[in-house]
């Protein structure tokens, strides 16, 4: 099972419930992989200190033109959609920051003159904590093809029983794909007006790709139910609230999981984890719109 | 006319609810909101929209059943699996082919390479933009369809409108709130900016991302401004972060405790300078005053 | 020979755009007879990324050998020198300003892109 972990908004607490998940799961026996798909800014390791196994270089192709058979006939140029390949004067020039890796310039050159070649935007790290099996995506700086390290990351293959993903915040490009295959969708929510807002944007998202869903309120206050109304007005079912509390803030801040630095949170997660076999048994993804 | 960026790296640092401060505290200034996945800035600042635009991200590929023959040349090329194999009913027929919208990337190989021709390539609506009117001046902002992609281009002409104003209506002070992340649209939000302020937190989440997004304002060449948010949830580490800035040469704009009248204030649809007038207020009053010194070149420290 | 000047607009008097990929218009000169017409830039102008590289395209493909403008990125810069096109950098004032100041041999050709490249 390929359980991710989304939020429209970010900050709202995602790493935090991927990774206590994760912790109390694997106690339990369950052979957990946690797979940081947070490209641009993956957290996950400072709180899981992973040890690293493999390190690999993750590439997407990009043209290479060999100048002796190029006809400078400008066909690459003109299929090109991201300006990486232009033609002047029939000489081709290219620019590989651009290129998305179409390969359709390669495909339509009459000369055979494009050969792909892969550039390197990030690496794909694999590892183990304790009992958690570990990967994550780093995307290099200055660096805009998140989803293509994305993919990679959530494709490597495992042995384990539960993939937690750790998605993106957002609903565009790096999220959709983080979450994309995912088995249950649970988003992370705050209950404040930008937190509740962007839960509705996100909700949109996972409801456009088909996936059964729930909701995790983090920082639960007793008198405020505002993300109660709004689950129950959009007919999603709450996961987990887990309580808006400073030394959990605190714990986070040196980078210690709330889940041992604090023991008694453990249940919240334990049943968060019974919640979601329910729900991903009995309603998967069929709740009314 | 500066234009200021106001970016996090690590989301729900209080990135949008500053931006809202400022945009308070500053003498007519023209405001943008570029963080499109999750644009909160409306919620504060209660626009009044006066014009509407259709957004185009790009191109995307759209398959004519009654044109296509089932050769499967689209599904051959297509890299990023946006191609859906339809069976027929009868199993004896060839297949039918469809476009993933959300799957495509708007490369168009499938509509070069398709022989019976049943493949359209054309422009996608993808969300709308807006230039509103608020309490505090102009603002340019946007919304994404569901599931729609692309905010780099979207960033950049949100940008790029709200600019125009800026200089139509000669005002001082561009506020732009960035997207979050390393990626394509904060790289589209902050490309020739004056100033970039970096909204963090005391956390070890916070460090380690405004260590990424100050290399990437740094790739580009912008001025950064660090500002730690919440910075008595672990002062030391609060203190660390300040350090660290000056010895990579950032400046430090000031920090801001953290307080639960943030959500009040979000909660009263208002700016957390509008909402408190205690010592959150001034902070955050401060942090700006310096940014401005900045922006303005008249603090080099 | 021709030359591709950034224009804010249509005319010899517009001012000179300082952008290079997203300006307006290029106001294409022949300096011989001084017969000029206007080239609209708006397609490029509103390009999701790679407006200096089509913008390139577009001025080597009017048969311009040099391009007068404000700033140059490195994407445009590199098509433009693929082009065989001279670039002036820094030019400023009105275009019929600008093409005088080259006539007369004040302006100097950039060797490198004076700005980071832009989205």
């Amino acid at each position: 099972m390929k359980i991710a972990i989304a939020s429209g908004k970010g900050g709202t607490g995602k790493t935090t419930v991927a990774t206590c998940l994760a912790q109390v799961l694997a106690e339990t026996g369950l052979r957990v992989r946690y797979l940081d798909c947070d490209v641009e800014e993956p957290n996950g390791h400072l709180f899981l200190h992973p040890e690293i196994y493999e390190s690999k270089p993750v590439t997407v192709p990009v043209p290479e033109v060999d100048r002796e058979k190029c006809v400078g006939c400008g066909l690459c140029a003109k299929i090109c959609q991201y300006a990486a390949i232009a033609c002047v004067k029939k000489k081709v020039v290219t620019f590989p920051e651009l290129c998305h890796g179409c390969g359709g310039c390669a495909r339509v050159c009459p000369a055979g003159a494009i050969r792909e070649v892969g550039r390197g935007i990030g690496v794909a790290e694999t590892g183990r904590s304790c009992k958690i099996d570990f990967a994550q995506g780093c995307l290099r700086v200055g660096e805009a093809m998140s989803p293509s390290l994305i993919r990679q990351v959530r494709d490597i293959p495992t042995g384990a029983e539960l993939d937690i993903i750790d998605a993106p915040p957002g609903t565009s490009c790096p999220a959709i794909t983080a979450i994309r295959g995912a088995d249950f969708v649970l988003l992370v929510t705050e209950p404040t007006p930008f937190g509740l807002n962007d839960l509705a944007l996100a909700l949109d998202m996972v409801r456009e790709l088909d996936i059964p869903r729930a909701v995790v309120v983090n920082r639960h206050e007793d008198e405020n139910l505002s993300a109660r109304k709004f689950c129950s007005e959009r007919h999603v079912q709450i996961a987990a609230e887990i309580p808006d509390d400073r030394r959990v803030a605190e714990a986070y801040s040196q980078g210690l999981l709330p889940v041992i630095a604090l023991p008694e949170y453990r249940p919240y997660f334990l049943d968060l984890w019974a919640n979601v076999n329910k729900l991903a048994t009995g309603t998967p993804g069929k709740e009314p719109a | 006319m500066k234009e200021i960026i106001i970016i996090s790296g690590k989301g729900g640092t209080g990135k949008t609810s500053l931006t809202g401060a400022f945009a308070a505290l500053a003498e007519n200034p023209v405001l943008a909101d570029c963080d499109v996945d999750a644009a909160d800035l409306h919620l504060i600042l209660k626009p009044k929209i006066l014009e509407t635009h259709d957004f185009s991200g790009g191109k995307q590929a759209r398959i004519e059943p009654d044109k296509c023959t089932g050769c499967a040349t689209c599904e051959e090329v297509c890299r990023f699996g946006a191609i859906r194999r339809i069976p027929a009913k009868d199993d004896i027929s060839p297949p039918f082919f469809a476009v993933d919208p959300v799957a495509c990337e708007g490369c168009g190989v499938c509509a070069w390479f398709c022989i019976p021709k049943a493949v359209q390539f054309e422009d996608a609506l993808n969300g709308h933009w807006f230039v509103s009117e608020t309490r505090f001046g102009c603002l340019v902002h946007a919304k994404l369809g569901v599931a729609e992609e692309n905010s780099g281009k979207l960033v950049t002409l949100v940008r790029n409108r709200a600019k125009q104003i800026a200089k139509e209506r000669n005002c001082p002070y561009l506020l732009v709130d960035g997207s979050p992340g390393i990626g394509c649209p904060v790289i589209a939000s902050l490309t020739g900016a004056d100033l970039v302020v970096i909204v963090t937190e005391p956390t070890v989440s916070g460090e380690h991302d405004l260590a990424r997004v100050a290399d990437l304002a740094k790739h580009f060449g912008i001025p950064v401004a660090v500002c730690v948010n919440k910075a008595d949830i672990n002062p030391g580490m609060a203190d660390r972060i300040r350090v660290n800035a000056e010895a990579r040469g950032l400046s430090f704009a000031g920090t801001v405790p953290y307080d639960k009248a943030v959500t009040a204030a979000q909660v009263a649809q208002l700016t957390i300078v509008e909402h408190d007038r205690g010592e959150l207020g001034k902070a955050v009053r401060k942090v700006w005053e310096r940014v401005t010194a900045l922006a303005d070149g008249k603090d080099t420290k | 020979m021709k030359i591709a000047v950034t224009s804010e607009g249509s005319t010899l008097e517009a001012a000179v755009d300082p952008r290079f990929g997203r300006c307006k218009y290029f106001i294409v000169v022949d300096t011989d007879t001084g017969a000029f017409e206007a080239v609209d830039n708006v397609q490029n102008l509103n390009a999701a990324q790679g407006a200096g590289i089509q913008s390139a395209e577009t001025v080597v493909n009017q048969g311009a050998e040099a391009v007068l403008t404000g700033h140059c990125g490195p994407k445009a810069f590199r098509t433009l020198s693929t082009g065989e096109v001279k670039i002036y950098v820094g030019v400023e004032g009105t275009v019929r300003e600008a093409v005088e100041a080259f006539k007369a041999g004040k302006l100097q050709a950039s060797e490198n892109a004076d700005v980071e490249g832009h989205w």
